[in-house]
C-alpha cells in the first residue's frame, strides 16, 4: 500500500448549459510513495487543479477517493496543506502572523515562546528575516509565495501539495524560488504533489511526472520517470543527457493534446485498461545496451 | 485640417480668454492663500488625505493648503449673510407722532425708556432670516446655559446633544450587531442569502420613519420608538453589505482555515470578519448617515428631547435663530460622530 493513493477518482460537475453532467476527469489513480515528489501536467482545464482540491479535501470527488497513510481523508486537514497559486496570505496580518496562524493550529498545546520560535525559524528558512511585522501588500510576488512555502513547511504535513506554486513569479525570481524549494525538500522530505504547466520545473523538482490528457473526460495517460539524479540544480540538470529526451517527450505529448479532442490514437498509444503508459528513459538506455 | 485648426486657435480672441485674467489673478490670490503653512495641523491632515487618495490627484497644486481655502470661502459667506440679512435701524423722520403710535401699536416698532423708537425685537425675530450675529447671540445664551434643566421639556443643549447622541448610539449599534451577524450567516450561506434577498430589497428602501406609526402603535412608548426608528435605519445598508463582503471573500482565505482547522470561533474572528471588514465598514458609514438622518425626524415627530427636538421647538417659538442654531449643532454633532467612525474604520481596514 501506498503511502498516498489517489483511488480512481472522478469529478464531474452539473452541465451549466443544461441537465446532464459534465465529467472533468475519469478513473485517476495515482499511487505516491513516501517521501516522493510527484507533478501533474497538463492543459489548463484538464482538471489537474480541481485533483489536487480533492486531495486538499477543498473539494468532494463524484466517485473514488483518498487514502493516505492506510486511511481515508475526507475533507481538509492539517497532513495536506496547500502552497496557493494566488498565496492565499490574508491581508490583514504580517508575515508572522499569517504563518503563526497555521503554527498555532498544528501545535496547539506550545507557548507563545515555542510558537515564536517555531515561525520565527521558518521565516529565516525562506531568507524573509526582517520583514516578520510587513503585511502582504508591502511584499512582492516571489516573497508572497516564501511566505506561503514557509507557511506550509511551518506545520510539517504528511503531504504538501503545489497549485502552480511559480505560475504568478516572475521567471528570474521563480529560478531561485525552486532552489530553495528544493533546499527545503532535502532536509523535510515531505511527499509532494505538485500542478504545473512549467515542463522545466516539473523536470527540476519531480521524481515522476504525470502527463494528462485534455477535458473534458481527461485522463492521466503517461507517466515520466525523471530519470536525472539528484542533488539537482537549475544549472547542473540540463547537462544530464536525458533532460531533453524528457523535456522533448513531455512537450510533444502537450503538442499532440493541444489540438481539442485529439487525446484517441496518440503515437505511444494507451494501454486498453486505462492505466497510464510508463515511460522511463533509464531502463530504454539498459533496454539498448 | 484639424490640426492647424488648432494651431491658430489660441491666436484668436476667444471669450476663455477675455475671462482669463480674472480667472488667473483669482487663481493666484487663492494660490497664495493656500500656499502658506502657516496652520500645520491642517496640512498635514491635507497631505494625509492625499496619500489616501493614492498621492497627488490634484499634481498642480500638491502644495496647497485647502484648509485656507475653506476658510475663505466661510469669510466670504458670513460677510454675505451678514450683509444680506442686515436691516437699517429705525427712522422716525417724516414720520408723524399717530403714525408712531400706531406702529407702536401693531407692535412693530417699541419706545425705549429714553423716548427714542427702535424696532420690535420680538416681531424682528420672524422679519426675514436672522444675521449670523443674531445666531451667535443665540449659541451664547444656549451654551452658556448648556448643562441647565429650566423644565420638564427644557433642558439645556448638552442635555439634548447627549440624549441625541446616545439615541443615535443605542440604535445604531444595537443594528450594526444583529446586522453583522446576520450577515455573516446569509454571507456564508448562498441559499439562505438568496432566499432572504427579495426581503431585504423592498425593506432597504423604505424611509425608517415610515415605520415609525408601526413601531409607536406596537411598543407604545417614544423613547423606544426613536431608538426603533434609529435601528430601521441602520440595519439594512450593513446588512446587505456584510452578507455581500462575506460571500465575495476570497475562497482562499476560507481554504486556508479550513485545512488548518481553525475553530469556528476563530474562523469568524480571525478570518471572516477581518477578510470582510473593509466592505463591512462601507456598510456600517452608509448606514451611520442614514441613521443620522432619521434621528432628528424621528425626535422632532416625536417631541423626543434631543438635537431635532430642539429645531423644532424654536420654530414652534419662531425664533429663526435658534433653528438655524440648532441646525448647525446637528451638523457639528455629525462631524465629530463621523471622525470618531473614521478612526475607528481605519483600524480594520487593510489593503489587498
Amino acid at each position: 500500500m501506498s503511502f498516498l493513493q489517489i483511488d480512481h477518482v472522478s469529478k464531474s460537475f452539473p452541465n451549466p448549459s443544461g441537465e446532464g453532467q459534465v465529467c472533468i476527469f475519469k478513473d485517476a489513480t495515482i499511487k505516491i510513495e513516501k517521501g516522493e515528489f510527484v507533478t501533474v501536467i497538463g492543459h489548463s482545464g484538464c482538471g489537474k487543479s480541481t485533483l489536487l482540491n480533492i486531495i486538499a479535501g477543498l473539494e468532494t470527488p463524484t466517485e473514488g477517493g483518498i487514502i493516505l497513510n492506510g486511511r481515508e481523508a475526507s475533507g481538509p486537514g492539517l497532513d495536506r496543506m496547500v502552497v496557493f497559486q494566488n498565496f492565499a496570505l490574508m491581508p490583514w496580518m504580517t508575515v508572522f502572523e499569517n504563518i503563526a496562524l497555521a503554527v498555532r493550529s498544528a501545535y496547539q498545546d506550545w507557548s507563545a515562546a515555542q510558537v515564536t520560535a517555531h515561525v520565527n525559524k521558518y521565516i529565516a528558512l525562506v531568507g524573509l528575516k526582517g520583514a516578520e511585522n510587513k503585511r502582504p501588500i508591502a511584499l512582492s510576488g516571489g516573497m508572497k509565495q516564501r511566505v506561503g512555502l514557509a507557511r506550509a513547511f511551518s506545520i510539517e504535513p504528511k503531504v504538501l501539495l503545489l497549485d502552480e506554486p511559480f505560475a504568478q513569479i516572475d521567471a528570474l525570481t521563480r529560478g531561485v524560488i525552486q532552489e530553495e524549494l528544493i533546499q527545503m525538500w532535502n532536509t523535510s522530505r515531505n511527499t509532494v504533489f505538485m500542478v504545473t504547466h512549467d515542463v522545466d520545473e516539473a523536470i527540476l523538482l519531480s521524481d515522476r511526472i504525470l502527463l494528462m490528457t485534455n477535458g473534458p473526460e481527461a485522463r492521466i495517460a503517461e507517466m515520466v520517470h525523471v530519470s536525472v539524479p539528484r542533488p539537482r540544480s537549475r544549472e547542473t540538470v540540463i547537462e544530464h543527457p536525458h533532460y531533453y529526451k524528457i523535456r522533448n517527450h513531455i512537450i510533444h505529448f502537450l503538442v499532440r493534446h493541444a489540438k481539442h479532442g485529439s487525446s484517441e490514437g496518440t503515437a505511444s498509444g494507451s494501454s486498453t485498461n486505462g492505466d497510464p503508459v510508463i515511460v522511463n528513459f533509464e531502463q530504454d538506455a539498459l533496454a539498448t545496451h | 485640417m484639424e490640426s492647424t485648426n488648432e494651431t491658430i486657435l489660441p491666436e484668436a480672441t476667444s471669450p476663455e480668454r477675455v475671462e482669463a485674467p480674472l480667472m488667473l489673478s483669482l487663481q493666484r490670490f487663492l494660490a497664495r492663500l493656500s500656499s502658506s503653512t502657516m496652520l500645520r495641523p491642517w496640512g498635514l491632515r491635507a497631505r494625509r488625505g492625499a496619500q489616501a487618495q493614492g498621492g497627488g490627484t490634484m499634481a498642480g497644486q500638491a502644495k496647497g493648503n485647502p484648509w485656507f481655502i475653506s476658510a475663505f470661502v466661510l469669510v466670504v459667506f458670513l460677510l454675505a449673510w451678514h450683509f444680506f440679512t442686515l436691516r437699517p435701524t429705525f427712522d422716525a423722520v417724516g414720520l408723524t407722532e399717530e403714525q408712531l403710535q400706531l406702529m407702536e401699536f401693531n407692535g412693530d416698532i417699541v419706545r425705549l425708556p429714553d423716548g427714542v423708537y427702535t424696532w420690535n425685537p420680538e416681531k424682528e425675530k420672524v422679519k426675514g432670516i436672522p444675521g449670523p450675529l443674531a445666531v451667535l447671540e443665540k449659541a451664547r445664551t444656549e451654551l452658556a446655559e448648556a448643562f441647565v434643566k429650566k423644565g420638564t421639556n427644557d433642558h439645556g443643549i448638552g442635555y439634548l446633544v447627549l440624549y441625541t447622541v446616545s439615541r443615535f448610539a443605542a440604535g445604531f449599534l444595537a443594528a450594526s450587531v444583529i446586522a453583522i451577524m446576520l450577515g455573516v450567516i446569509l454571507g456564508l450561506n448562498k441559499v439562505l442569502f438568496r432566499a432572504a434577498n427579495p426581503f431585504i430589497q423592498i425593506l432597504k428602501p423604505i424611509s425608517p420613519l415610515a415605520w415609525m406609526p408601526l413601531l409607536l402603535y406596537t411598543v407604545k412608548d417614544p423613547k423606544w420608538t426613536a431608538m426603533l426608528v434609529v435601528f430601521m435605519a441602520a440595519v439594512w445598508p450593513t446588512l446587505a453589505t456584510t452578507a455581500f463582503g462575506v460571500s465575495s471573500l476570497k475562497k482562499e482565505y476560507l481554504h486556508v482555515a479550513a485545512i488548518v482547522q481553525l475553530s469556528w470561533f476563530k474562523r469568524l474572528f480571525k478570518v471572516i470578519l477581518p477578510g470582510a471588514a473593509p466592505t463591512i465598514v462601507n456598510g456600517l458609514r452608509i448606514s451611520f448617515g442614514s441613521a443620522l438622518v432619521a434621528v432628528v425626524p424621528a425626535e422632532m415627530l416625536l417631541g423626543e428631547l434631543g438635537v431635532g427636538y430642539l429645531s423644532w421647538i424654536e420654530w414652534n417659538n419662531l425664533d429663526i435663530a435658534g433653528v438655524i442654531f440648532a441646525i448647525l449643532v446637528v451638523g457639528v454633532v455629525g462631524v465629530i460622530l463621523d471622525s470618531g467612525f473614521n478612526k475607528l474604520a481605519g483600524l480594520v481596514t487593510y489593503q489587498e
